[in-house]
């Protein structure tokens, strides 16, 4: 007999005579020894997988307390005012929401039909070759930090194209930002896409060449259509990052102190990000008592914090729900 | 006939194909692949020309001061400041992630995928972590300023290294447990049954066999979340990471993760705000080079290890 190397000794087995069932497949369990750490490993293992619930229940606790203390404090006309200055207590959500929707919908804009064009190409059109090469690139520039593209759209998109053809005034604005959340998002759409698009069985694309169609045809009337699903997750999912993006903001929509509502596109705006980082940083941290203010503004954060997460947290399932309506 | 006009020319095969194709000009094929290959070329071309702009501005600082701005600390003077120090606070913070999440996150996909595969409990703790890693990076700052600088302000020292790194090292988790994971499943079931078969208890199975072979991926995957990690801002804006200026004082080594830090996509924050020139153009885009520079070196360790030890069943 040969001893599996690399492996501890096993305890031969050795079957009591005489006794009864019980004892006997004790004697087969083996060392109790390793059986004790064998237990001891498990649970170590189990432990670190809960920590992951663990750190989803502080997210939720962590966010709904603080904005709970938040609203109590707060009084809720200064919710629906006529913009979001937190140092005069006033936090109206039209405007951050409003500016959300703004930014992330040109960013849609940019990134839908780059994302969506670019996956069809890499999973139908292109050769294994230019696949095997196109496809890691798309996926490293899905690593650039958002912290550059910011940058970029302060320095170059916002003086370049927005105030130079479009005649913006301020160096800052909500289209430039826009732009480049769609630029930073375009490489994770093309990505999800592409995974949904090559997830369509083969036979669906022999069938239709078998039909005569042709390969564009095949694409877009067939493996399209069996897709979308897949492909309308890859847009949510993208429109979920969209709206968490922070640093392009922060950076280059102008979300400084305060900012009325606005629906300027080429002008400077706030949204939920950029009010979030404006509070952190501490432009808005000292509370200025206008009006006698009670409310430390930065609990406003966790508010602005909490929506912020329910909102994504709502497409992310959406998002999952059709992933997995797909797969069946 | 056209297909009968070229049979004598061109060799058979070819003649057959042009008249299965038929003679008339796919204009819709042509104009849908020129659009899909169009949008292609110009996502990587609109992002290769943004960089390439920020390499031209960034070239002057850097052929007038050569790696000075890598080496100096922040200063108020444009001509003095670099990001030494976010280089050394970048580090420190990944010294975290590394020893936090990686052990962390890979335990946790050897649960989920070798100790209790498809329960009812995995499938709720996999849809959990796929929800946390769809949670946006400032979100994880506001729970790291809830948790780490408030709540345990006494041990983390407020808004300190500490509570930084172990902000970080929770927003990579459920990356790495993920990575892990699929790791962990593209090990074919023989080999588990191979170590089972000669009595190889649960763990011993794991750590003789299946780690050996999924660690090149698990490896690719953990330096990836650690580039993620890397260029992470909006988080560490949160817990207080220190954008202005910063003066390292001695002290021993707890002083240190207990006290003010700061780190390069920070810096790149700050500067890119200035109302300075010096800072907001040149030096911004220095510093951008400087973290690009590095990612783009860690992505390629992980594509040079992928190739290398990558092993098809």
């Amino acid at each position: 007999m040969c001893e599996p190397r690399g492996l501890p000794t096993v305890r031969p087995v050795r079957l009591p005579g005489g006794s009864g069932a019980a004892e006997r497949i004790e004697g087969l369990r083996g060392d109790p020894r390793r059986r004790r750490r064998e237990r001891s490993v498990g649970s170590v293992f189990f432990a670190a997988a809960a920590l992951s619930v663990v750190v989803s229940a502080a997210i939720v606790l962590s966010l709904a307390g603080e904005a709970a203390s938040f609203l109590s404090k707060v009084d809720p006309s200064s919710l629906w005012s006529e913009g979001w200055f937190p140092r005069r207590s006033l936090y109206d959500l039209r405007t951050i929401v409003g500016g959300t929707i703004m930014v992330a919908g040109v960013a849609m804009v940019v990134a839908a039909p780059l994302g969506l064009f670019t996956a069809m190409y890499l999973s139908e059109l292109a050769s294994p070759r230019a696949r095997r090469w196109l496809k890691p690139v798309v996926e490293v520039l899905a690593g650039i930090p958002s912290v550059v593209l910011g940058y970029v759209a302060l320095a170059f998109i916002n003086p370049e194209l927005v105030q130079r053809f479009l005649g913006g005034t301020s160096p800052f604005s909500m289209l430039g930002a826009g732009v480049a959340v769609g630029i930073l998002v375009t490489p994770l759409v093309a990505s999800v896409a592409e995974d949904a698009l090559h997830a369509v069985p083969q036979a669906l694309r022999e069938a239709s060449s078998g039909l005569g169609a042709k390969r564009t045809t095949t694409t877009v009337r067939v493996v399209f259509p069996a897709a979308v699903s897949g492909i309308v997750a890859a847009l949510i999912l993208g429109l979920s990052r969209a709206i968490g993006e922070t640093m392009i903001v922060a950076i280059a929509s102008g979300s400084t102190g305060g900012s009325l509502l606005s629906f300027d596109i080429v002008g400077p705006g706030q949204t939920m990000t950029g009010a979030m980082t404006a509070l952190a940083v501490g432009s808005d941290r000292v509370a200025v008592g206008g009006g006698g203010a009670t409310v430390n503004p930065v609990d406003a954060l966790f508010f602005v914090g909490l929506l912020l997460f329910v909102m994504t947290f709502a497409l992310n399932v959406v998002s999952e729900r059709l992933v997995r309506r797909m797969r069946v | 006939m056209g297909a009968a006009r070229t049979l004598g020319a061109t060799p058979a095969r070819v003649a057959t194909q042009d008249a299965l194709r038929g003679t008339r000009m796919d204009l819709g094929g042509l104009l849908l692949h020129g659009l899909l290959l169009g949008s292609l070329l110009l996502t990587l071309g609109v992002l290769a020309t943004l960089l390439l702009q920020v390499g031209t501005t960034a070239w002057p600082v850097f052929a007038d001061r050569g790696l000075d701005v890598v080496t100096s600390n922040l200063s108020s003077i444009a001509s003095r400041a670099g990001v030494w120090q976010g280089i050394q606070g970048s580090m420190w913070l990944m010294a975290f992630v590394v020893l936090f999440s990686f052990p962390l996150g890979i335990g946790a996909a050897i649960y989920i995928e070798e100790y209790a595969r498809g329960t009812r409990l995995t499938r709720f703790i996999n849809a959990n972590i796929r929800n946390l890693a769809g949670v946006p990076s400032v979100v994880y700052g506001l729970l790291g300023l809830a948790i780490f600088v408030k709540l345990l302000g006494g041990v983390t020292g407020g808004r300190s290294l500490i509570s930084g790194g172990m902000t970080l090292a929770v927003l990579v988790l459920p990356i790495v447990i993920i990575t892990a994971s699929e790791a962990l499943r593209a090990v074919p079931g023989g080999i588990r049954e191979a170590a089972y078969g000669v009595g190889a208890t649960r763990w011993e199975t794991i750590r003789s066999h299946v780690l050996p072979y999924a660690a090149p991926g698990i490896l690719t995957g953990t330096i990836l979340a650690l580039a993620r990690a890397f260029g992470e801002t909006a988080p560490l804006l949160m817990v207080g990471v220190a954008t202005g200026f910063l003066s390292l004082g001695g002290g021993g080594l707890v002083d240190q993760l207990q006290g003010p830090y700061t780190a390069l996509p920070a810096i790149i924050f700050r500067w890119s705000k200035l109302p300075q020139a010096d800072f907001r153009e040149g030096l911004a885009a220095a510093a951008i080079v400087v973290l690009l520079v590095v990612l783009l070196a860690v992505n390629a360790l992980a594509i040079i290890l992928r190739n290398r030890y990558e092993r098809r069943w």
